[in-house]
């Protein structure tokens, strides 16, 4: 086991299940960058029933709210509602259609997290959903979260962020979590019979967070021109595809965008998400966000430089950016820098232990989802963010005493679930490898049992940080 | 009692609730004063028209349009002065504006005149002239001033502080929810491992003192548990946790509460709908925080303040964009309150920003200096060099706080 083989499993990876840091060490960067093509591998369901695609999903959460329509209106005793109508059995009740569609999408995806045997591919599936970030603070996106990842995501990871950009402007999630499904141009033939009009939500963000970054160039009037480009991008119930655009509610053009005058219509709003994405001021944005999430909160300005270099000459091939951060010196630094934020901290832990240690299927599913509790209690509940921005990624934003508490106690239930019949110090040898310290060795030693010395490995500060 | 373990153990049922839980944080700070300082950072930019509606301006009804709000009907606005109002939500601020315990400002923001939400905020922690001049938060900077130097430290009730509360003045975190077992022969155990580790040595000792006071204050089991109990409709269970803090003898001095849930760009609903209930949830939160505060509430100052206010007219989706000027607020029984302090210019289009915005004619500096000067005692030096180092000529509010 080579210390840049554990470097590679932690930092770049997900934390090492058994037998990871010696498979990677004989070649750390062949075996990140052998993991990095085509799709990302894809969560499956521990009940064998596919997921639904965004389409399906439309109908679904029309469904929904028909019945709780249905429900207010038996509750306010046909004051405004649907008078008599059949009281739906609590299972299939409001909420849990939403919330069931939820917490069965975040069980498989922790599952896939814990034993995926691509776990780069996995990290840069986590890293752009939280750029592209949808949240269930809007609580219609319940429906959608797991599906955002799934098909705006994980097919393009090894595209190019054109692609990537535009299948998440295309996808429901985005469209509703940013208000641009209700955005109706003024002069457009809809905004013209009713009161209605822009909404700037989506137009403003894919700007200042997804392209070009809050310093990246454009001015209160580009957003508006964004947002009337925009206009017409919506929700579509009866296509796999769940988008539709629909003419009657686009603002007739031409509109002029930072300088450059598009034409109305389709070709006009696609044509400027595709300048947005070949913007040097993205290559920044992006190369910034990269560096600081695998060197360190404050990344060398010529690791910054290479990525951003390396997106602007390959027309934004993500790929290329892998290349460039693992070829990146300063990304091997030994020093551990990054505090790890709670789904990666979890997700590492039941690598460790080897999740799902012969578990039977239905109870791998419960304990995945029950996790999502854990990840809760620390701070981070996936897909629900309290903003757009997305979760922290510096270290700090998790190093704080709350959050270190609560890792500190669950780390010692772990232990005490799971560390009957374990050796400790096996799985500290093979989950660490070389980064293992000889403090963490030596405390462990001393522990009561094996389950304690468990728990001190994961609060353990080399493996809270990677 | 309900033990952290106990909570960890029944993860199936917390994450059921999880799901709906609040995105409210508290910090709180240890000062050695006996007045209080309250400051809730209403994170995402409430409409101050909304909140504090000037409904006898003559532009208002026809500018707002749906939104416009009145003082007829159930859902009618708390009428103050014959011109400005209170958002049917604020019953408990009414009641505080009646007993002279609260001022509201009007036309105030931050020195920030763009619209970006997380610039915004930068500007309004760190109480900068720009975003991302300072990389520590305005309160941090006062700690030291207020007489915080004693080490004991500060805190945050979350992962950790807010930037308006992070800086070189160490300030711990804690959340209500999170009540620990008292040591045990484990924690010792990890305090070994961070020995070496200064980063999380220090989180992991700050966290445990704090929870040594929060166990011996807690006397409500309902309170025991909020960060689980919190919904997003329900703020009382932290301002409750917050008053109790602040009102313990050797409990930190001041706190830094922070709630969201103002970014209103769609079905704003400012008179019965979501923005009315929420401010309605806020309230309510005031009002367990003066409870709670029993007889600290007359050395108590809380300040409410926005990234920035929101655009005039409706939007297209019946709720507002982000703008410029809107409210802010200070409540308590410290405060010369009963009235509203406002540079007002009207609604008329040609006097709003770009023809959209609330125009900003009060720096909210000049009333955070002014409470800092006056409630807590910071010297007119210390606001000049380190706390609010590049304000130019704005200057503190004065007659903010009773004599």
């Amino acid at each position: 086991m080579s210390l840049e083989g554990a470097i590679a499993a932690h930092r770049f990876g997900l934390g090492a299940r058994p037998g990871e840091i010696a498979r990677a060490s004989a070649d750390p960067k062949g075996w990140l960058l052998g993991q990095m093509n085509g799709p990302a591998p894809q969560p499956v369901s521990p009940d064998g029933e596919p997921f639904e695609n965004a389409g399906a999903l439309v109908a679904s959460e029309d469904d929904y709210k028909v019945r709780k329509f249905m429900r207010k209106g038996e509750k306010k005793k046909g004051l405004k509602g649907v008078k008599g109508a059949e009281k739906p059995a609590m299972k299939d009740g409001p909420g849990n259609l939403r919330r069931k569609t939820y917490m069965r999408e975040i069980g498989a995806r922790f599952a896939l997290g814990f034993t995926t045997d691509r776990p780069f591919a996995e990290r840069m599936v986590r890293f752009w959903s939280n750029h592209f970030t949808i949240s269930t603070q809007r609580h219609k996106i319940m429906m959608f979260a797991g599906d955002f990842e799934r098909e705006a995501i994980r097919p393009h990871i090894n595209g190019t962020f054109e692609d990537m950009l535009f299948a998440v402007c295309m996808h429901p999630a985005m469209q509703i979590y940013l208000d641009n499904w209700h955005s109706i141009g003024p002069h457009s033939l809809a905004g013209s019979k009713r009161q209605k009009g822009l909404n700037e939500n989506l137009g403003r963000e894919l700007m200042e967070l997804y392209t070009l970054g809050v310093d990246g160039g454009y001015s209160q009037a580009d957003v508006v021109a964004m947002a009337k480009l925009l206009t017409g991008w919506g929700v579509y119930d009866g296509r796999p595809s769940g988008f539709g655009f629909y003419a009657q509610r686009h603002e007739p053009g031409p509109i002029t965008l930072r300088g450059k005058t598009y034409p109305a219509g389709w070709d006009g709003g696609v044509a400027a998400i595709r300048d947005l994405a070949r913007d040097p001021a993205t290559a920044r944005n992006i190369a910034r966000k990269m560096a600081a999430h695998f060197i360190s909160d404050r990344p060398p300005k010529d690791s910054v430089a290479r990525l951003q270099k390396a997106f602007v000459e390959s027309g934004g091939k993500l790929h290329a950016l892998y290349e460039t951060i693992v070829g990146d010196p300063a990304a091997w630094d030994p020093r551990l820098r990054k505090m790890r934020a709670p789904v990666e901290y979890v997700t590492a832990a039941m690598r460790a232990v080897g999740w799902p240690r012969g578990k039977d299927p239905h109870r791998q599913e419960k304990h995945a989802r029950r996790l999502i509790a854990s990840v809760r209690l620390m701070g981070e509940v996936p897909f629900a963010a309290p903003s757009p921005k997305g979760w922290p990624d510096d270290s700090e934003a998790w190093s704080g005493s709350d959050g270190l508490l609560d890792r500190i106690e669950w780390a010692k239930t772990v232990g005490e679930e799971m560390g009957s019949g374990i050796s400790a110090a096996a799985v500290a040898e093979a989950g660490l490898g070389p980064l293992l310290g000889p403090v963490t060795k030596s405390v462990m030693a001393e522990a009561s049992s094996q389950g304690e010395a468990l728990a001190l490995l994961l609060a353990s500060p080399e493996f809270q940080r990677r | 009692m309900t033990t952290r373990r106990e909570i960890l153990r029944t993860m199936t049922a917390a994450g059921a609730l999880a799901l709906w839980d609040a995105p409210l944080r508290v910090a709180f700070a240890n000062v050695a004063t006996e007045r209080r300082l309250v400051v809730v950072i209403l994170r995402g930019a409430l409409d101050g028209l909304a909140a504090v509606p000037p409904h006898g301006d003559k532009d208002y009804a026809a500018m707002r349009g749906q939104l416009a709000l009145d003082a007829s009907g159930d859902a009618g606005l708390h009428d103050l002065d014959g011109f400005f109002g209170l958002n049917p939500g604020f019953a408990g601020v009414k009641a505080m504006y009646d007993a002279k315990e609260a001022v509201l400002f009007h036309n105030i923001c931050s020195p920030y005149r763009d619209r970006s939400h997380f610039e915004g905020q930068n500007c309004l922690e760190t109480g900068g002239a720009s975003p991302h001049v300072f990389n520590d938060g305005w309160l941090n900077r006062a700690l030291a001033p207020m007489g915080l130097d004693n080490g004991t430290g500060a805190v945050a009730i979350e992962q950790s502080p807010p930037l308006l509360l992070a800086g070189k003045a160490k300030a711990t975190s804690w959340m209500p929810a999170a009540m620990p077992e008292p040591e045990t022969a484990f924690l010792k155990k990890v305090r070994a491992l961070y020995a070496g580790d200064p980063e999380l040595g220090a989180s992991l000792e700050s966290a445990l003192n704090l929870q040594n006071e929060a166990m011996e204050m807690s006397d409500d089991p309902g309170a025991k548990n909020p960060k689980l109990k919190a919904s997003y409709g329900n703020l009382v269970p932290l301002f409750r946790g917050a008053g109790k803090l602040l009102a313990s003898a050797n409990g930190p001095r001041v706190a830094v509460l922070d709630a969201s849930g103002w970014d209103t760009h769609v079905g704003e609903g400012a008179g019965s709908g979501a923005l009315a209930r929420r401010l309605q949830a806020l309230d309510r939160g005031l009002d367990a925080l003066k409870a709670s505060l029993g007889s600290h509430w007359r050395k108590t100052a809380v300040l409410m303040a926005t990234e920035f206010g929101r655009t005039v007219r409706p939007n297209g989706s019946g709720g507002t964009d982000h703008g410029t000027g809107g409210a802010a607020f200070l409540l308590g029984g410290a405060v010369a309150g009963g009235k509203v302090r406002a540079e007002w210019v009207g609604l008329k289009p040609s006097v709003l920003k770009d023809g959209r915005d609330q125009p900003a004619r009060t720096d909210l500096r000049a009333l955070f200096m002014g409470v800092l000067a006056d409630h807590m005692g910071v010297s007119q030096a210390a606001l000049r060099t380190t706390i609010f180092p590049d304000s130019g000529n704005v200057s503190p509010m004065k007659g903010l706080i009773r004599a």
